[in-house]
């Protein structure tokens, strides 16, 4: 293993991020507020409550979530892309590195950018609301595992790239709306039964519904299951970077 | 001296079906300084990016300080330090947080006083916190040699080091790979520029249409090279070489106009003062004389075109 690889891959990026980091900061600061403002007190004092909890806390776990899955889309896949874009790559695959410790660098760093904003927009929402979280534990590692996870698939998507549209591409048309109608801003028993049976197809519905869990302690699926789907998400990414890996895939011609 | 680099058989199919390399084999001494020599798209860069990890060669063979590039490419590749044609650096980097950025990714501890030194000898060393796109072109390439150099490597490809740059900068330049040399690193450079090659190098390949057409000392190049050719032009054209002037296989330009006379221009005796005094007695009449001498260039040329 070349760590010091490793290294200097996670600072690199990092300092990326710290360099705009008033940008980091600001905007997912920003944005959780508007969200507030528009849902939680607009709309949601039309709402008394979702499940027993008011519904500007309600609405808390799935902004968290829905700032970190797009974040850390976003952040991994620009991070190994910009590289191939701007040509720099030629140093990385010419390095004593191999592809795991470039994922690792890569994807380590956009799973902490995105980390530190969930753990940002969590703190602002406490100004806003009054939220107890039932099991820390299980938030950070929900939190940890969906970070980690969607890092790896924008890492896959910022290797399949060609270019800026085909980057955009998927976290527009999958992502943002499977995010959207994972149950972000609702209860899935809100739904009308049939819609609730076909929410039941994305999976980001079970990872929402976890992470909830983890503040309410009530959750619209099992933890069971939404820890399964999470962990296999996980895994399915890691395996198809371990083929791009094995294949070469796009990477060096 | 021991091998560096040995190439052998190494082919290059990309994947659009254009063979790039058609089996290249040369060895690279350890210290030496070589220049590859050849026009656009002969295969320089491949063959350059297939030895650094960057290609993946179709077949054939590398190695590397004795290692192999596939089998053990974390050897091979820390010995080795590139710097590409293309100019590619993060416009919004800071110059040293960029070069300690390749010697951390080359697995090497951290080490301001090298980096200092490798900065400052390349002039660099005021502009260090510099942002990249605040940097002209030519301290952009000095940036990519700073970045080659980060690691202490043992080998260094220079791929058409000298585009774009001033006479100044490659004197710099010419200064920090003598350097290199003296301390060992075997230095592979890629150039258009037959001077350049024939300025700083040890050894001359070319090569053309992904084929290596001649491997040369130079000295034993530039000794080739040490043929002239005595141009005389006559008042009056004639149709052949008056036999009287036999002796010396001179040759008849197309329009009988002048004669041509090949001749080394090491040797002792060039034969020019007897020839001359046996033209005006065989009666011709000469109007002008020029000498002109086969360079690098023409023998270069010469390479290219018998083989297409
Ligand atoms: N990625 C690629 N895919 C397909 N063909 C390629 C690729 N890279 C290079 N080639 C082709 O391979 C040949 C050799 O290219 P290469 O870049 O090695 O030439 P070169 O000798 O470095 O030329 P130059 O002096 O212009 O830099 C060219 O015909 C080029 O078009
Ligand atoms: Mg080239």
């Amino acid at each position: 293993m070349n760590i010091s690889a490793i290294k200097s891959i996670y600072v690199y990026e990092m300092a990326r991020f710290f360099r705009t980091l008033a940008q980091s900061f600001l905007s997912p600061v920003l944005s959780t507020c508007l969200y507030f403002v528009v849902f939680g007190t607009a709309i949601g004092s039309r709402i008394d409550t979702v499940d027993g909890v008011s519904y500007g806390a309600f609405i808390v776990p799935g902004l968290i979530m829905l700032s970190v899955m797009t974040q850390s889309t976003s952040n991994a896949s620009f991070g190994i892309y910009f590289p191939k874009f701007i040509g720099t790559i030629y140093e990385l695959l010419s390095a004593p590195v191999n592809f795991l410790e470039i994922v690792i660098g890569y994807v380590g760093a956009a799973a902490t950018k995105s980390m530190f904003i969930g753990l940002v927009i969590l703190a602002t929402s406490f100004f806003f609301v009054d939220i107890t979280i039932q099991h820390p534990f299980a938030m950070i590692a929900f939190l940890t595992l969906t970070c980690l996870s969607f890092s790896l698939l924008g890492f896959i998507i910022g290797i399949w790239a060609g270019n800026f549209e085909q980057l955009q591409l998927i976290p527009l048309l999958v992502i943002t709306p499977l995010v959207f109608l994972g149950g972000s801003f609702y209860s899935i028993s809100m739904l009308p039964p049939i819609w609730q049976t076909i929410t039941l197809f994305n999976p980001v519905v079970y990872l929402i519904s976890g992470f909830r869990w983890s503040f309410f302690g009530e959750a619209d699926v099992d933890v069971t299951i939404s820890l399964i789907a999470i962990g296999g998400f996980t895994l399915l990414c890691m395996a198809v970077i371990w083929w791009i890996f094995k294949t070469g895939y796009k990477i060096r011609s | 001296m021991s091998v560096m680099i040995k190439v052998d058989n190494l082919k290059k199919i990309y994947g659009s079906g254009f063979e790039a390399l058609k089996g290249v084999s040369i060895e690279i001494k350890k210290g030496e300084i070589i220049a590859l020599l050849g026009p656009n798209g002969a295969g320089k860069t491949t063959l350059i990016s297939t030895i650094c990890g960057i290609t993946v060669p179709s077949s054939g063979s590398v190695l590397v300080g004795g290692y192999d590039i596939a089998k053990d490419y974390r050897h091979t590749r820390e010995m080795i330090g590139l710097v590409p044609q293309e100019i590619a650096l993060e416009p919004f980097e800071a110059v040293i947080s960029t070069v300690r950025f390749s010697r951390g990714l080359f697995g090497k501890p951290r080490n301001d006083a090298y980096i200092e030194k490798i900065l400052r000898q390349l002039s660099l060393w005021d502009k260090k916190d510099a942002k990249i796109r605040e940097l002209s072109g030519g301290m952009k390439r000095r940036v990519l040699i700073a970045k080659a150099l980060s690691h202490e490597p043992q080998v260094l490809f220079l791929d058409e080091p000298t585009a774009g740059v001033d006479v100044e900068l490659r004197k710099d330049m010419w200064d920090v790979v003598s350097d290199l040399k003296a301390s060992g690193v075997t230095i592979i450079l890629t150039t258009h520029y037959i001077e350049e090659a024939e300025e700083i190098a040890d050894r001359i390949g070319v090569i053309n249409h992904g084929e290596i057409l001649l491997v040369q000392e130079k000295e034993t190049l530039m000794q080739q090279l040490g043929q002239k050719q005595l141009r005389i032009d006559l008042s009056e054209p004639v149709h052949s070489v008056p036999d009287a002037l036999a002796q010396y296989g001179l040759d008849l330009a197309p329009d009988g106009a002048s004669l041509l006379y090949t001749y080394d221009a090491t040797g002792e005796r060039t034969g020019i003062t007897t020839l001359l005094a046996d033209l005006q007695s065989a009666g011709l009449v000469m109007t002008d004389i020029q000498t002109q001498q086969s360079s690098l260039e023409d023998i270069f040329v010469g390479l290219v075109k018998e083989k297409q």
